[in-house]
């Protein structure tokens, strides 16, 4: 069972966080769909291609499962756990 | 370096493996074969294999594009012939490991020949077989896994002939390891992937995978994502099946699972023993004089 | 660099054309060929299945031509001097994998041994009719080099050449013998590995992030390198850039073919070899190569004791053609008469290269077996004229 984003917070060392390449995205919705706790749903706005790349719901929700970068035919996405109090400047994101 | 904070590098786990360079890659949304290159870049991780002792040969296709965008020492090679390709390569270096990753009409069809006795010979190959049950490079035309009754753009009224069971066809050709899943199932896909790159023998796994732009548009069966929840909801995880028992039929149920894992001694092997059996110390090896 | 002493078969030895070429692959430093047999070249295999596991390397039969023609360049990517070896329809089915072998600049050598075609043809016969196809049997622009042996001596010495230019240029080499010359005993010499000189592979020194795999040398050729050696580099057929990656676009094919054309057109000085004989008074020129230069050395004797002034040229690298020496002789006589096992294949290089200076005639044969002397002297003679 996925966990809920309420225990995720409460029992856990780690948080999950998650990384969109907003430009790599074209829209197919895997990662959305098998997400297991649901957390991510598309965006209003369009990419340079014309698709609605995913978005984060719920911050605290994302388990850093990384099930939404296995699905990702385009590489446009990816979820990893940082210890709980990594903000999110701490973290600089490669892209290549 | 040294002053700033501690940072965490956060660098999506396939791109190290791909050619950065080269992206965007050439697929369709909603196709299957970038889901299979995530599998296959979290089992080269897994099994802690040495990178540059690992090999990619592909032969021409939609699936054929995969060596291109890989950053290992990769082979695009032609039609149907990426197995005897990669059967050179391997024979040349044994320390290489030696991934044959193509599509079903180039390893079944054309280079269908080179398949069966791949595995007949046990040669050290790991073959992924992405099967979407078309030509997709060539826009649609039917193909040796095309179900009877699907479409396609050389069967316009349904397919007519009865398509390979591509386990059945890999076991009673003397594979070794013989595992199939759908793009659904991605663990399960890095998993055998790892099992393959860890066995000795003719290693093979067909994943199921959607092709929205020609199979799937041309049958009514929807996008990428329909298909993957179509996957989710009908297939059947059976290890250990009898691989003849394993046929798809358009719309059916899809059995998954990993059906065979045997040993046998390799091509290598049998080779390297019979010489040194016969010659004796006449027997120079087989490394060559480079 | 010298021979390794592994392969080298040193000593006087009775052998034949097809058993000559396999000892010249081994004193090249072949250690790998694949191939599925056919007539009349399958000796070569046997032979070299024999022998390779005893001086070092390995010979595969695979399913068919199509792998065998692959699965050399496959080998040649992990480091290794290869070869195949075929007849008539093998021949055909090797085409694609050529090309493969040029686009990819992938060093091999394919051995040809001649019969009578089209199709199965005459399979236990003679033909030299695989001419043109060796030069432009796979599709698109390309170049390659091709050699013809006339006698089993020189199917030894050539294989050796063979593998040189292919190292040398990076291209697939063609070495055209024909059924007579594979079956023909005769006397062959090997000298010692010392006396043998091998060009080796290119490999390139620089290391992995300044490496192109496509990058040309001054000479066009690029440098080299083997899979597993940490250079994780890209090869494919699809037309591409320096880097070896697929770009379609016109100015990646004008860049890359041009260059896969000219390594060959532009180099053919040092590559071009003929053999002459009687050449400086000869007012007919014989052009003939391959088993049909002897039975033409035999028509050339005959004239000259009728005092007709004939000579012979011998392209012993067929391909490139030996161009400007015919243009040369193009100014100063009389004709041209070529002598092949064919209904027309060289003779139209002998007649582009006449370019209307001089008339071309043409002694043809379908193949089986050898033209009559007599029939090569009474066109000869009638050119004299
Ligand atoms: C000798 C040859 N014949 C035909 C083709 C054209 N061709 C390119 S890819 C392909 C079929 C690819 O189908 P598949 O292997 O299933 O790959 P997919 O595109 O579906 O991934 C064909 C027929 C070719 N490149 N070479
Ligand atoms: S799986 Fe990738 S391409 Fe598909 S919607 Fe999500 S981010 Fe976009
Ligand atoms: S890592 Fe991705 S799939 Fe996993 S919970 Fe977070 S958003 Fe969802
Ligand atoms: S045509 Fe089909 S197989 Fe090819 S990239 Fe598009 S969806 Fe994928
Ligand atoms: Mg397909």
């Amino acid at each position: 069972m996925p966990d809920s984003p309420a225990s995720a917070s409460r029992s856990r060392k780690f948080r999950g966080m998650v990384h969109i390449n907003w430009d790599r995205c074209k829209g197919c919705g895997f990662c959305i769909e098998f997400c297991p706790p649901k957390v991510l749903a598309f965006s209003e706005s369009y990419n340079s291609h014309g698709y609605h790349p995913p978005y984060l719901t719920n911050e605290q929700g994302c388990t850093g499962c990384d099930l939404c970068g296995l699905y990702c035919p385009d590489f446009a996405i990816f979820g990893m756990r940082v210890p709980m109090e990594t903000s999110e400047a701490e973290v600089a994101v490669r892209e290549g | 370096m040294s002053t700033a904070p501690a940072v965490q590098a956060a660098i999506n786990p396939v791109e190290p493996f791909l050619r950065s360079d080269r992206m965007p890659h050439i697929w369709c949304p909603g196709c299957g074969i970038g889901t299979t290159v995530n599998c296959f870049s979290r089992a080269l991780v897994d099994s802690k294999l040495d990178l540059d002792k690992v090999a990619i040969v592909s032969g021409i296709g939609c699936t054929g594009r995969v060596a291109g965008y890989l950053r290992l020492d990769s082979f695009h090679t032609t039609h149907g012939r990426a197995i005897p390709f990669a059967t050179g390569l391997k024979l040349a270096n044994p320390e290489l490991t030696v991934v044959v990753y193509s599509g079903d009409g180039d390893l079944i069809a054309i280079g269908g020949n080179h398949f069966i006795h791949a595995a007949r010979r046990n040669i050290d190959l790991k073959i992924i077989c992405v099967n979407n049950f078309i030509y997709g490079m060539t826009g649609g035309q039917v193909a040796p896994t095309t179900p009877v009754g699907a479409t396609a753009t050389t069967t316009p009224y349904g397919c007519f002939e009865r398509p390979f069971n591509l386990p059945f066809l890999a076991e009673s050709s003397g594979a070794v390891y013989v595992a199939r899943w759908t793009a659904f199932h991605v663990r399960h896909i890095a998993r055998s992937m790892v099992e393959a790159f860890n066995k000795k023998g003719f290693s093979f796994i067909e994943i199921i995978s959607p092709c929205p732009t020609l199979y799937q548009r041309r049958n009514k069966l929807g996008d990428g994502l329909d298909t993957m929840k179509l996957y989710k909801q009908k297939s059947v995880i059976k290890n250990g099946a009898n691989t003849r028992d394993v046929d798809i039929a358009f719309g059916g149920e899809i059995i998954v699972g990993k059906f065979v894992d045997i040993e046998r001694p390799t091509l290598h092997q049998t080779m390297d023993q019979q010489f040194r059996q016969v010659l004796k110390d006449r027997y120079a090896g087989l490394g060559g004089r480079g | 660099m010298k021979a390794n002493p592994a392969g080298v078969l040193t000593g006087a030895h009775f052998l034949d054309g097809d058993q000559a070429c396999c000892e010249g692959a081994l004193a090249a430093g072949a250690d790998f060929a694949a191939g599925y047999p056919i007539t009349p070249s399958t000796e070569v295999v046997e032979r070299f299945a024999a022998r390779v596991p005893t001086v070092g390397g390995l010979f595969i039969q695979l399913e068919d031509e199509l792998a065998s023609s692959i699965a050399i360049l496959g080998a040649a990517w992990a480091g290794k001097k290869v070869f195949t070896v075929t007849s008539g329809p093998g021949f055909s089915l090797m085409m694609e994998h050529i090309g493969l072998a040029a686009m990819t600049e992938t060093p091999c050598v394919f051995v040809d041994v001649q019969r009578g075609g089209p199709s199965t043809g005459l399979p236990t016969l003679p033909g030299q009719a695989d001419m043109m196809q060796a030069r432009w049997g796979s599709h698109g622009d390309y170049a390659i080099i091709a050699l013809c042996p006339n006698s089993p001596q020189e199917c030894f010495d050539l294989m050796i050449d063979a593998f040189n230019l292919a190292e040398q240029y990076r291209v697939p080499v063609l070495f055209m013998m024909d059924e007579c010359v594979g079956h023909m005993t005769e006397k062959v010499v090997i000298p010692s590995a010392d006396a043998i000189e091998i060009y080796p592979r290119r490999f390139t020194s620089l290391p992995p992030a300044e490496y192109k795999p496509f990058k040309p040398s001054p000479d066009g050729v690029p440098e080299m390198v083997k899979a597993g050696d940490g250079y994780r580099f890209h090869i494919t057929g699809l037309t591409h850039d320096e880097q070896g990656y697929p770009a379609m676009t016109w100015r990646a094919q004008e860049k890359l073919v041009r260059r896969l054309v000219e390594k060959v057109r532009k180099n053919a000085d040092k590559i071009v070899r003929a053999e002459e004989c009687d050449l400086e008074d000869a007012e007919v020129v014989v052009l003939a190569y391959g088993i049909t230069s002897r039975v033409a050395l035999r028509a050339l004797q005959m004239a000259r004791a009728e005092d007709i002034r004939a000579g012979l040229l011998r392209p012993i690298v067929v391909w490139p053609f030996p161009e400007k020496r015919l243009r040369e002789l193009a100014e100063r006589v009389k004709a041209f008469v070529v002598v092949e096992m064919n209904y027309g294949q060289m003779v139209y290089e002998v007649e582009r290269c006449a370019g209307g200076k001089t008339k071309t005639v043409l002694v043809e044969h379908g193949g089986g077996t050898v033209h009559d002397p007599e029939q090569v002297l009474t066109v000869i003679r009638e050119a004299a004229r």
